[in-house]
């Protein structure tokens, strides 16, 4: 190469790298400039580990709909009945093993629930992959069809659990030692919540390391960004396609099954009474960015709490008024993906 | 097509293309010799683009036959055409803003990690991108970015790149960067098919040239030919070689 050529090629200033804190530094900075206002730390602890816990369900809801939504272009308003189907998946395990949730044993009891969220995933991740082969493939690259269609199958499915479990709303016990709380002086922490924030946090980590360490992980990144490119390196990206379908859809279910012992409660429509938050935690995120999700479910979960503790008029509006301002602030979401 | 004893590795016969409702490939006919650089030329709106999509298979062709070293590839899908050999360099370069340098370049190598000896190659062409290694390719200048683009191309011995306006929009500097690297590339022996407007860039790379208007060959034979014959360039391409430098 000749010198005009390899100074044009090195030129003498680094890009600015593009790691982005803002984001991130804002739900510390929230949660610490809440606290003058709630006064009292214990109080504040206690409401910040609710909002911590319900975030990491949330995110656990949300996170495969984004990438469904950034690698394949899909709104899959169907997304909510697999956090049903998922919730309703743990009367499989609750049927045969009561006796695990009933047991004074803590191991028995994280055995069950890692049992249900197994049997969860497994389910939601077949009826996924049948999902994405009748309903969602037919009409690839037409979003008001895809509303349309996964709304259909939203229904149909709800329907086919009310005609197998009833439609009448089910209880389900907390397994007997998540019930209760700790107590750290004033400061009281649903125990259920804590295995709710360590289970997202380990969600979170594992997806973290599957995009960014592995060559599968690689080529999500890519096909949310250029799917046709990824194609033309010699991927099928219809395969990724339905692997990514399926795993949002047994992500769903994991998250379906934290939501129904957090709600002790099982109804057809659960999974569609969160989907407005799921909406709102991925377009806050950036459409297609796990880590946006993370931190847009986050913001949300702890918003409404702190709202709520503080003006619980307000809360009914809190989640709206939190996406409309982080879309003034960032349009694209806090963590924008390249092509959205 | 130029007077070569090179058996093409690859040939159109025919070949039609329909965007829509629009017809951009009206029977293209031509081919690239094996071991050869050919540059595709011809106004806008002529069909280039349209001609190394409908050959990657990202827009498929209505009729007519695509062979690729023998083989009928027209109706593969795209993967499988990147898989038989051919690399493709979009004019939007479609780098992976998102991920580093070095993971646009492991995503690209298909078969596993980069062949060392290769790499040292693809960073002696295109040095910059040795120092921007692991940071975002969004980072990248617009030319380095395309130097990403083709290295991604040839991150792997490829057996046909095509590759779209790969100076387009870039600053004479950059564009004689381009155009060692291509000249690199050609002494290596891959073969290249090369879309470009800049007939000054194309004369001084192209051992064939294939001129294209509204969807049809209108000119095929050796660079050296169009280059010596001024009348021929203005008919072809509305200038000549003088008026590009």
């Amino acid at each position: 190469m000749s010198d005009v050529a390899a100074d044009a090629a090195n030129p003498p200033l680094l890009p600015r790298s593009r790691t982005d804190w803002l984001p991130l530094i804002l739900v510390p900075v929230l949660a610490l400039a809440v606290l003058p206002l709630i006064g009292d730390v214990s109080s504040w602890v206690t409401l910040t580990i609710a909002g911590l816990a319900m975030g990491m369900m949330i995110f656990l809801m949300a996170s495969g709909l984004t990438l469904v939504f950034g690698l394949m272009d899909i709104i899959n308003f169907g997304h909510g009945v697999f956090i049903s189907l998922g919730a309703y998946a743990t009367l499989l395990v609750l049927g045969p093993l009561a006796g695990w949730a009933s047991a004074n044993s803590v191991a028995l009891n994280l055995a069950l629930l890692l049992l249900c969220i197994v049997v969860a995933m497994v389910l939601t991740g077949l009826v996924g992959a049948v999902f994405e082969r009748v309903i969602v493939r037919p009409v690839y690259g037409n979003h008001l069809k895809q509303i349309l269609v996964t709304m259909g199958g939203l229904i149909v499915t709800e329907q086919a659990i009310h005609a197998i479990w009833g439609a009448s709303p089910i209880p389900i016990p907390l397994p007997e030692t998540l019930r209760g709380a700790f107590v750290l002086g004033d400061i009281v922490m649903e125990r259920y919540r804590v295995v709710a924030i360590g289970i997202g946090l380990l969600v979170f980590a594992a997806m973290q390391l599957l995009l960014n360490r592995t060559r599968i992980g690689l080529l999500i990144r890519a096909g949310v960004e250029n799917p046709e490119m990824v194609e033309a390196l010699g991927y099928r990206i219809r395969r990724l396609f339905v692997s990514v379908f399926v795993a949002g859809s047994a992500l769903a279910g994991l998250g379906g099954v934290m939501w129904a012992f957090y709600r002790q409660t099982l109804t057809a429509g659960m999974g569609m009474e969160v989907m407005v938050l799921v909406f709102i935690v991925i377009i806050i995120g950036g459409l297609g960015s796990v880590g946006g999700c993370f931190v847009g479910s986050v913001l949300v979960a702890l918003v409404a709490n702190y709202v709520g503790f503080l003006a619980p008029k307000l809360a009914l509006i809190s989640n709206i008024l939190v996406m409309a301002l982080v879309l003034i602030w960032r349009p694209q979401g806090l963590f924008p993906v390249a092509r959205r | 097509m130029a007077e070569t004893s090179a058996e093409p590795l690859l040939k159109l016969e025919s070949v039609h293309t329909h965007i829509g409702p629009y017809h951009i490939l009206h029977g293209l006919n031509c081919e690239v010799p094996a071991g050869e650089l050919t540059m595709l030329l011809g106004r806008n709106g002529a069909g280039k683009t349209t001609t190394l999509r409908t050959i990657m298979g990202l827009w498929q062709a209505s009729s007519g036959s695509i062979r690729f070293d023998g083989r009928n590839i027209t109706t593969l899908p795209t993967p499988d055409i990147a898989r038989s050999g051919i690399a493709y360099v979009p004019e939007s370069m479609a780098i992976f803003s998102d991920l580093t340098v070095r993971e646009n370049i492991v995503l690209a190598a298909r078969s596993g990690p980069v062949d060392t000896a290769r790499l040292d190659w693809m960073l002696g062409l295109f040095p910059a991108l040795k120092r921007f290694w692991n940071l975002p390719a969004g980072n990248l200048s617009g030319g380095q970015k395309q130097m990403l683009a083709i290295a991604r191309a040839i991150a792997e011995p490829r057996r046909l790149l095509l590759v779209d306006e790969p100076t387009k929009g870039l600053a004479p500097v950059m564009v004689r960067s381009m155009i060692e690297a291509f000249r690199a590339l050609k002494a290596a022996g891959e073969t290249i098919l090369l879309v470009e407007q800049n007939f000054h860039a194309a004369s001084q790379l192209g051992d064939n040239v294939i001129v294209m208007e509204d969807g049809l060959v209108v000119h095929s034979g050796t660079m050296s030919d169009l280059v010596a014959d001024k009348v021929l360039q203005r008919r072809l391409l509305g200038l000549s070689l003088d008026a590009h430098q």
